[in-house]
């Protein structure tokens, strides 16, 4: 969780009221009406007890029960009326949130997954993927439990300490001072209870967390631990760990297993008050204070005490409940949060459209595929000027940091023409990959020009920017779904015959047709049952089947056999074949073929050239070339 | 399975059996209060005097205050019990893992391994303090709650035997009805969120590729889909609560026409206005006791899962164990391998290595080349018994490996494993992996031999620098060359290193192989490489494939004699040397 936001729970509650009335706007006002009703009704038997058990005492001395039957069968039938009307409403309520809770879950889901789909990029960058995942697993999981149970519970708990009050009141002031006041005494000790064992289950997570980074490191490197006979020492720094982590769960329970106890026996040590209190107004015949007027009475006190029990244990609840609302409360923020961060801006408004060459050589826009793409500049005028795609990118003069103090590229100039192949070179954190994020505006430069066919990309629509570029990156992302699937990812019109082939140019037809459902095998967990080159070749035939005319490569930095690297080199080769392309390179036996190599250092370009002119240059791509360097 | 996991309990079965002790006593004493406060109410309507209700009073606080004090003592125990019965568990997994030889790690995977040591041991954690607390908690209350409102009520308690089977078995169609249908939602639901995750991973992939709305699409349907299942689950769920409702009521009606015609038609004999209301609560104890009851075997349902898989881990035995009067002493660095053939599992199609039959003298420095899945890793790993051959035998010192103590064998065979890790931690404290009373002018010595003395020199904190986990902070070349030197530290008689150079640059990989000869001479040597100028100039080099040894000799030997080697060899080295960083 992010630390330092304040919680704002009145501000969230009131969102989260207007979500709900906004999303269900008959059902809430019906659940509600319902819950109330339910509570009312099921706050009322005090009183039918406190009426049959005076025609008790009226009766019981004669043992007449033909003179009291009547009177008792219709209390009863009433009661038996009003409870059935409080079973229907609570079916209806309990039905219908869960119907509302699991619809809200689900439209707040989509809502945050849709607006998360327009972030920028620069948010997936600079928060942790495990936080934001936390909006959908742990947020929402709190969310639901405050919705659907303490949500109602609350409310109708409220409404029968309103409705227990009142009746008590009723009956008597001076016996009700006494609950309230034992009911005081009882929420101070659950808040502080409570609070003490939240803290505790706090640190319990903490030290799970600790216990789970240690567990996963040392099983990454179990086999090590084998080889240099580790294995005690080991088991020594984890015994740290566990029994910490036993000491806080320890304490942690202690404290939730307490609050039980503690609630029902101040529950019983105010009846045992009420009682006494009671049974001296009784005895000494003292002045009762009430709304009905009414003496005490044996009729009074004991309905009064029933409803000690009635009213210090939903306080109990109350307490409790209070606990998890203060939970849901900060997952409900933390999904708003989500929901409003800004967007991605684009201004663009040139777009991308295909076009078909008249005869005298002008460019004409149609509706079908035309497989001529060209970009469609608005003119002062209203008209529209027509440039075809042809892959001509240029770099002038551009500076880029992730964060204003900080520049990663100073004053980058560099074209490729279409069809070109430059390489950039150079150590780790030189900013080579940086300028792959720029083409495609993932960030925004903050001085200079990238031009795109001449026009300047910050003036192109972002989609259409992104379409006619394509991008295969260091790690490769596949998708749940078959390896047809994910070859469409790059062209979703794509046919399976368009899908197939694209395969066969990156290389990756011959793995795939020995897989055992060839196109049609599932992919689980980013391709896990692949190799790191498959997962490459894959990659390689989603940018194929999108067939854009600039390409980013990203080459992968991890080591690949030298057999596999063969084979995904060819199928990049392939790919690369008649388009512009920028090569990030991490392996120099690759970019001897470029038409220019960028040797990055520090953001600087430091040399560049063709690779023969570097190496006659004897400077530093000369030295990283003959491994007096080493580039990772 | 059930006594595999109780044997984890241990030290703290003290608490784990004087926890239900104290519950019972508690249980005792809450259904005591009720019996007290209906003759407390029976003494009021017979106008006692105000002494009698202040002594009700007083022994009603004190019994309250006894629950209170066995209240909190059983919570005390079953908390300690029940997290001290969770670290057994964790570690008794750990310690059993560290057992686990090369065979038995290979099986489990780490994020599985990690599930069960957190989640699975919580989720039992969770059940062990449930069972201890409630399991007995209860049963018990429904009984003696049901014995007590037959003292007070007499027949009046029959009216529970018509309540009791229809919560219990309500609760138990609700239970059948929703578990099959939790356990399916609840795998789908993983499926969404895990779909989360894959799309906020490949962000890159979906914006480079525009597909923003395509993502909405699918997500959409995918949520909607969990929605209508769990809608359909908790639906049925949300029959819990008016089912104890409607219960609790007819209960409550009951006791009220009944109660009122026995107190009336006896005169007070059968019943009091009293016991009536003491029969309220007793009726909520029992119903609420079943309902928890309910909750608790749901409960145990759900960790059963858990349990099974702990107890894979826990039954899980070494494959690899030193034998009896182990050799405690491995005289030198020779190795042999006689007829050895190698299956990393028993029903492997086909063998790792076949008819492996090499002798290597002490001292002796050995190169292996070969493609992927050629073996080389699996010949090296046979030396310090990582995994024991199928066939013959393979001796070191001139003892077989499957004699010696496995610390002492391991001690004199280092090895540098391929994928080899480095923890977080200092560089020193990793270095002292390889000899714990390593000075500091040892660990040095061992570093200026690697080649790592110089960049180490470079960080400001020099060799107290804190590598991160995975050893993220330093280069592939430099991880490399700190693997190397935590291995010299052990003074092994054997060193190997598992293509433990390929990020290191040509020239430093010279020096490293320069040092080994000047300095540790006396050492065997052996060197898996995928560049031939790693391996040039050993005393013989191996070139393996399919599993085989298929050519030996030295490189002016296998330059004229061996086709593979003389491609490798000339891949590598047409246009000068080739940077594989």
């Amino acid at each position: 969780m992010k630390p330092n936001v304040p919680v704002n729970r009145k501000g969230t509650f009131v969102r989260l009221l207007r979500t709900l009335f906004e999303f269900f706007p008959v059902l809430m006002p019906v659940a509600l009406v319902c819950i109330l009703f339910s509570a009312i009704v099921g706050s009322l038997p005090t009183v039918f007890m406190q009426k049959i058990i005076a025609v008790i005492e009226t009766n019981w001395q004669t043992g007449d029960w033909a003179a009291a039957a009547p009177q008792i069968l219709r209390l009863v039938a009433i009661l038996a009326t009003m409870y059935g009307l409080a079973l229907i409403s609570t079916i209806v309520w309990t039905q219908l949130m869960a119907i509302i809770t699991q619809g809200l879950l689900k439209k707040l889901r989509v809502k945050m997954f849709d607006g998360m789909q327009n972030l920028p990029l620069r948010y997936f960058d600079t928060n942790d993927h495990g936080d934001i995942m936390s909006h959908y697993t742990n947020d929402i999981d709190t969310l639901r439990q405050m919705v659907a149970q303490s949500f109602p519970q609350l409310l109708s708990m409220f409404v029968t300490i309103l409705a227990v009050l009142v009746i008590m009141l009723y009956y008597s002031f001076w016996l009700s001072l006494v609950i309230l006041l034992g009911s005081l005494v009882m929420v101070k000790f659950t808040r502080s209870i409570g609070g003490k064992s939240a803290t505790f289950f706090q640190r319990q997570q903490k030290s799970l967390g600790k216990v789970e980074g240690f567990v996963e490191e040392l099983m990454d490197g179990q086999k090590v631990v084998k080889v240099f006979c580790h294995e005690s020492e080991t088991c020594a720094d984890f015994d740290r760990l566990n029994d910490a982590l036993m000491s806080d769960s320890k304490q942690a329970n202690t404290y939730a297993n307490t609050l039980m106890p503690i609630l029902m026996n101040t529950g019983n040590f105010i009846y045992a008050l009420v009682a006494i209190v009671g049974g001296i107004l009784l005895i000494t015949h003292a002045p009762n204070l009430s709304f009905s007027g009414m003496a005490f009475s044996i009729s009074i006190t004991v309905p009064f005490l029933n409803m000690t029990r009635q009213f210090t244990g939903t306080i109990g609840q109350v307490s409790q409940q209070i606990n998890l609302v203060v939970m849901g409360m900060a997952g409900a923020q933390r999904i708003f949060e989500l929901m409003d961060e800004e967007p991605e801006v684009d201004q663009g408004n040139v777009t991308l459209v295909n076009v078909q060459e008249q005869k005298d050589g002008s460019l004409k826009e149609v509706p079908y595929r035309s497989n001529v793409w060209a970009w469609k500049v608005p003119q002062e005028d209203g008209s529209f000027h027509y440039t075809r795609l042809t892959g001509d990118v240029r770099f002038e003069h551009v500076d880029f940091g992730y964060v204003p103090e900080k520049t990663v590229l100073h004053d980058i100039s560099l074209f490729a023409k279409p069809g070109q192949k430059v390489a950039f070179v150079g150590a780790t954190g030189a900013g080579k990959t940086t300028i792959t994020n720029l083409i495609n505006r993932f960030y925004d430069i903050h001085n200079g020009r990238i031009l795109y066919d001449g026009i300047d990309i910050m003036t192109i629509r972002k989609a259409d920017l992104r379409r006619s570029l394509g991008i295969v990156l260091q790690d490769t992302n596949l998708f749940t779904g078959t390896v047809m699937d994910n070859i469409r990812y790059g062209q979703l019109e794509a046919t399976d015959e368009e899908c197939i082939a694209a395969a066969k140019l990156a290389g990756a037809h011959d793995f795939i047709t020995r897989l055992p459902h060839g196109y049609q095998t599932m992919l689980t967990s980013n391709g896990a049952n692949l190799s790191q080159g498959q997962r490459q070749l894959l990659a390689i035939a989603r940018a194929a089947v999108a067939d854009p005319p600039v390409m980013i490569m990203d080459e992968a930095t991890s080591s690949i056999d030298t057999r596999t690297e063969a084979i995904v080199q060819k199928g990049m080769d392939a790919l690369m074949y008649g388009r512009t392309v920028f090569v990030i390179a991490h392996r120099l036996s690759t970019v001897k073929n470029s038409n220019a190599i960028m040797v990055l250092e520090q953001g600087h370009i430091i040399e560049r050239g063709s690779h023969d002119e570097l190496i006659a240059q004897k400077g530093k791509y000369y030295q990283l070339y003959t491994g007096a360097f080493e580039l990772e | 399975m059930i006594r595999l996991l109780a044997k984890s309990i241990r030290e703290y079965k003290r608490d784990a059996l004087l926890t239900p002790l104290f519950v019972t006593l508690e249980v005792i004493i809450e259904c005591i209060i009720p019996f007290l406060t209906a003759n407390l109410v029976l003494e009021i309507q017979n106008g006692c005097e105000l002494s009698t209700i202040v002594r009700y009073g007083v022994i009603l606080m004190v019994l309250a205050g006894f629950s209170l004090f066995f209240g909190r003592i059983a919570g005390t125990t079953a908390a300690s019990a029940s997290a001290g019965y969770a670290r057994n568990l964790r570690r008794d997994m750990f310690y059993n893992i560290q057992n686990f030889s090369f065979a038995n790690i290979d099986r489990f995977s780490t994020s599985s391994l990690v599930t069960r040591m957190t989640t699975d041991v919580t989720n039992v954690q969770m059940a062990f303090m449930m069972i201890i607390r409630g399991a007995i908690r209860f049963p018990l209350m429904l009984v003696f709650s049901f014995i007590m409102a037959y003292i007070m009520g007499g027949s009046m308690a029959f009216i529970f035997l018509f309540t009791i089977p229809v919560l219990a078995i309500g609760l138990a169609v609700i239970i059948c009805k929703v578990h099959p249908l939790f356990v399916k939602v609840f795998r789908k639901y993983d499926t969404l969120n895990n779909s989360i995750q894959e799309n906020v991973q490949a962000m890159r992939v979906v914006k480079s590729y525009v597909r923003e709305d395509f993502e909405k699409e699918k997500f959409s349907t995918a949520a909607e889909d969990v929605c209508r299942d769990f809608t359909r689950a908790e639906r049925i769920m949300a029959f819990n609560s008016p089912l104890m409702q409607f219960c609790l009521y007819s209960a409550t009606c009951l006791i009220l026409g009944l109660g009122a015609y026995f107190i009336i038609s006896t005169q007070g004999v059968a019943l009091t206005v009293g016991k009536l209301s003491s029969l309220f609560v007793y009726s909520f104890q029992i119903l609420v006791s079943l309902m928890m009851l309910s909750m608790v075997f749901v409960m145990i349902t759900i960790s059963a899962e858990s349990a099974h898989r702990i107890v894979e881990v826990l039954q899980e035995r070494s494959t690899i164990t030193s034998p009896a009067n182990a050799v405690m002493d491995v005289k030198d660095g020779s190795i042999d391998f006689d007829g050895v053939d190698f299956k990393y599992s028993a029903d492997a199609e086909r063998d790792a290595l076949s008819q492996i039959d090499l002798h290597i003298r002490s001292g002796e420095t050995v190169g292996i080349l070969g493609g992927t899945g050629s073996s080389k890793s699996s010949l090296i790993q046979l030396i310090p018994r990582l995994y024991d051959a199928t066939e013959g035998t393979v001796r070191v010192g001139g003892v077989d490996v499957r004699d010696y103590d496995l610390d002492s064998l391991r001690n004199a065979v280092s090895v540098v494993l391929q994928k080899n890790v480095l923890f977080s931690g200092t560089i020193k404290e990793n270095l002292r992996w390889g000899n714990p009373d390593a000075t500091d002018e040892e660990i040095m010595e061992a570093c200026r031999l690697a080649q790592a003395d110089e960049f180490i020199q470079l960080f400001p904190h020099k060799y107290d620098t804190y590598l991160e986990r995975g050893g993220v902070n330093v280069s592939g070349g430099q991880k490399q060359r700190l693997c190397i030197a935590r291995a010299l530290l052990k003074k092994p008689k054997i060193l190997i290193l598992d293509d433990s150079t390929s990020a290191v640059d040509t020239k430093t990989d010279a020096l490293i192989r320069k040092a080994f000869r000047e300095f540790i001479p006396d050492t065997t040597k052996i060197i898996v490489a995928q560049r031939v100028a790693s391996v040039q100039e050993a005393d013989r080099i191996l070139i393996m494939d399919g599993g085989r040894i298929v050519a030996m000799g030295t490189h002016e030997e296998l330059l004229k004699s061996s086709p593979i080697y003389q491609e490798v060899y000339e891949s590598q080295n047409k246009g000068g040397q080739e940077d594989e960083a």
